[in-house]
């Protein structure tokens, strides 16, 4: 059976998908991504669905699941690059996405990623350096 | 019933796996995009057409799926229904309400996808099966 590419990129793992999700293959991405994050200590997973034309409910549960999972294991989930189209159709359908996180892009994706992983050091007094805004622009320029 | 005539071509697809889902959601994007439907209303259809077809295979046991052009006399339109010979919808209004689900899922697929499309029909028979046909209009 067909997988879909789990990429690690240091702490974050990047999930690209291009193909017509079958609800298998959902599943299967489900089960893979727990066991990267687990296998690679991951603490970030951003969802790329720029390809994707349309999300129903069920593609819409495999995203709260994974984003569900993720958090149990440690890690944040960020879904990127939803189609305008798709945005309104998830809402008339009655799937809003509440509880996930979502970023236009992979870009703003790792953004919001690093400044959630800030947070908790910026509000630490033992941490001389800025707040997170100072900060964040900084550790993006990784590439 | 709802008011509309054929005036294309039906096609149809047989619903027996999870890999038709993903061929319905092609052969209606494809005869959505000949229907020149907005980009909005190709995802609409495309969405509801997707979460019906999954009721057909999930609650029906597997099924057809027939897509046709339709025109009002004002307005042309796409025509997608849904027919399984399963065991039928005891309780339509339950069907109907949100989170309201047999199948393990969200219970998001009837009311969702009647709220998607412009019109929506559903005929049930317990014991003898489903069919639910719906239009999208150009608008």
């Amino acid at each position: 059976m067909d997988r879909v590419p789990v990429l690690a990129l240091g702490d974050v793992l990047l999930v690209s998908i291009q193909v017509d999700l079958e609800d298998q293959l959902a599943l299967a991405l489900q089960e893979d991504l727990s066991d990267r994050i687990v296998s690679t200590g991951a603490h970030g997973v951003i969802i790329d669905i720029t390809a994707l034309d349309i999300v129903d409910s069920f593609v819409g549960r495999m995203l709260a699941t994974i984003a569900a999972v993720s958090k149990v294991l440690d890690a944040e989930t960020v879904v990127v690059g939803m189609r305008p189209a798709v945005a309104i159709t998830l809402v008339e359908l009655g799937l809003p996405l509440r509880g996930i996180r979502t970023a236009l892009n992979v870009e703003l994706g790792l953004k919001l990623l690093r400044q959630t992983r800030l947070q908790p050091f910026a509000e630490s007094p033992a941490d001389g350096r800025g707040g997170p805004a100072d900060d964040a622009p900084a550790a993006l320029d990784v590439s | 019933m709802i008011n509309a005539e054929p005036s294309g071509p039906a096609q149809a697809q047989q619903i027996s796996g999870d890999d038709d889902v993903v061929r319905v959601r092609q052969l209606v994007r494809a005869a959505a995009v000949a229907t020149r439907l907005s980009l909005v209303d190709q995802t609409k259809l495309v969405t509801a057409a997707s979460e019906l077809a999954r009721n057909t295979l999930v609650h029906g046991g597997g099924g057809r799926a027939e897509v046709q052009q339709v025109t009002n006399g004002r307005r042309n339109g796409l025509r997608v229904r849904f027919v399984d010979e399963g065991p039928g919808i005891p309780d339509v209004d339950r069907a109907f309400a949100d989170g309201y689900s047999t199948g393990g899922g969200l219970g998001l697929g009837l009311s969702g996808s009647r709220r998607l499309m412009d019109e929506f029909e559903l005929i049930t028979e317990v014991g003898v099966g489903t069919s639910v046909t719906a239009v999208k209009w150009e608008r």
